[in-house]
């Protein structure tokens, strides 16, 4: 397999690789997989229905990684994705996802990826997802990432997204199942500039006794950019909940947020903390103290806020 | 190497500042007075983060009043707030790099932090956040100012919020600095321990300068001024 030097750079974007990967990975290109492999652990089935793979992975696996990127190249190309993980009892996992567009050309380009967890009790997997888009064209680069996620009893799932630049619109979709003594955190990151909008929505179900859950949104808007945060959580037994999304506006950015907290179980225990506000003038104060320029000053407090 | 002419600076029809001259060289310079004197406003003016409204500041005689925060910096002026700013995902290992410039090694910095009573590996991967006590704050704080290493370093109270860290080791920091480096300090503080070891004292009032002159001068007609009633404030913040 052989990749151009736009698709190399889009691997490096979206998943660090600038090799392919030890472990078990499948690439996919412009719609195709291109590259597969497998371990003893690890199986990746390709789908018979319809575009996607299945990833299979063992019960009592670990310390193995899986990586999964998808990049696109040719512009006006709409790509549409069903991936299901299978992921064993007691398994302990790392899974690279990560789409990466560049569109130099006139027609939108568009990566739908459905992605399914099914986590085995006690299992425990982090799940890594990065956006990235590039190119000078006309053509808008588009991403819909759906996130379903069902967590057994006693499983564990940390799911960090980020999409720090070049991506048109979006509209982001997680939805979990949380199973007794389960524990999922999130931690989502967006940046949008120019006139880039992105959406996104989670709806978490704590189901389970001793089940908990800690969702983090952080995002900078710019520009004349826009985003929206929408998070129900349903807390349907004695578990806890805890979900935040902290916003720097800037420019003619808006930003909206929206929280909403059910519970049908007395011993539920949810919070929601949500901010929007500027950077605050005192930390652009002392970083040029510092010898910072504003711009540089900004940077500084943006880079840190998104880490 | 500092000069202040003229420098006034009022706010909401309240004259802060009123038409203050005054010089800084190499020396070690403690600004004291009573509150709403004027200090902390004339040494933000000093770092360009406040504007005056009426006089000029000149480095080495050249006028730079019209420079801005970052110039100022680069000419070689630190200045250390009495509140430290906190940062959401910044860590003291990042803003110490910043203060210490590109060419810092890594060892410099624990060096640094250990000068203000902070084991390097304990602090240097925390985020400069609440999860820092007001006195870890602050010492980070002073310790950026120490690794600018500039020729004119400001601390507006650095003992204000240092609750169990004994002011023998900050006078010691202090003392410690003056040997290193070449350069003129100026520090806000009530404190006479830090006094003592001032080479000249500025005793501000009213937006005016009382006196400033050598220690040995002013800070006998500081304690005689706060005993005859004038000074209460003064007194009381010196702790007698």
């Amino acid at each position: 397999m052989i990749l151009d030097s736009i698709q190399k750079n889009l691997l490096h974007e979206v998943a660090e690789l600038d090799a392919l990967p030890a472990g078990a990975y499948n690439l996919r290109s412009n719609g195709k997989g291109v590259a597969r492999q497998t371990t003893a652990n690890i199986d990746i089935v390709p789908k018979d229905d319809k575009p996607g793979i299945d990833i299979i992975i063992k019960p009592g696996t670990k310390k193995e990684s899986v990586h999964i990127p998808v990049i696109i190249s040719e512009s006006g190309l709409k790509d549409l994705v069903y991936n299901d993980f299978y992921i064993g009892e007691d398994s302990d996992v790392t899974i690279i996802a990560g789409c990466g567009i560049s569109n130099c050309g006139g027609g939108d380009s568009v990566h739908d990826g459905i992605h399914t967890f099914h986590v085995g009790k006690n299992a425990k997997i982090r799940y890594v997802e990065k956006h990235y888009g590039e190119g000078e064209g006309r053509g808008k680069r588009l991403m819909n990432p759906t996130t379903i996620i069902y967590l057994e009893e006693g499983s564990y799932m940390k799911m960090e997204t980020t999409q720090i630049a070049g991506i048109d619109d979006t509209l982001r979709e997680t939805k979990a199942e949380i199973a007794a003594d389960a524990y999922l955190e999130i931690k989502e990151k967006i940046l949008t500039t120019g006139n880039q909008q992105a959406r996104s929505n989670f709806v978490t179900n704590l189901n389970g006794d001793g089940c908990s859950c800690n969702i983090v949104n952080r995002a900078v808007a710019k520009e004349n950019s826009y985003q929206f945060f929408d998070s129900t959580m349903n807390g349907n037994a004695d578990c806890s909940g805890h979900s935040e999304c902290d916003s720097i506006i800037m420019d003619h950015a808006k930003v909206a947020a929206s929280p909403n907290l059910t519970a049908t179980c007395e011993d539920a225990s949810l919070i929601h903390e949500a901010a929007i506000g500027k950077i605050a003038g005192e930390q652009l104060i002392k970083l040029m103290t510092l010898g910072l320029t504003e711009e540089e000053a900004e940077e500084q407090v943006i880079a840190g806020f998104l880490r | 190497m500092l000069t202040l002419k003229n420098i006034s600076y009022e706010a909401e029809d309240n004259e802060i500042l009123k038409g203050v001259d005054l010089e800084f060289g190499d020396e070690f310079t403690v600004i004291t007075g009573p509150n709403g004197s004027g200090k902390s406003t004339l040494t933000k003016i000093i770092a360009g983060i406040i504007k005056p409204t009426e006089g000029r500041i000149l480095w080495d005689g050249e006028d730079i009043t019209d420079l801005s925060i970052t110039e100022r910096a680069k000419l070689g002026i630190s200045y250390a707030f009495q509140q430290p700013v906190q940062f959401k995902g910044l860590r003291v290992r990042d803003l110490m790099m910043l203060a210490a410039g590109k060419d810092a090694k890594f060892n410099d910095i624990c060096d640094i932090l250990s000068e203000v009573g902070l084991c390097a590996r304990d602090y240097i991967d925390r985020d400069l956040d609440g999860s820092l006590s007001g006195g870890e704050m602050k010492r980070i704080e002073i310790a950026m100012v120490l690794a600018r290493k500039t020729r004119f370093s400001i601390f507006d109270e650095p003992e204000a919020g240092i609750d169990l860290w004994s002011f023998q080791n900050l006078t010691y920091v202090f003392e410690k600095m003056r040997k290193l480096i070449n350069g003129g300090i100026l520090i806000i503080s009530h404190q006479e321990r830090i006094l003592n070891i001032a080479d000249k004292i500025l005793y501000l009032k009213d937006g005016e300068t009382v006196c400033f002159d050598k220690r040995d001068k002013v800070l006998p007609l500081l304690l005689d001024n706060s005993a005859n009633g004038p000074c209460s404030i003064l007194k009381e913040k010196m702790g007698e």
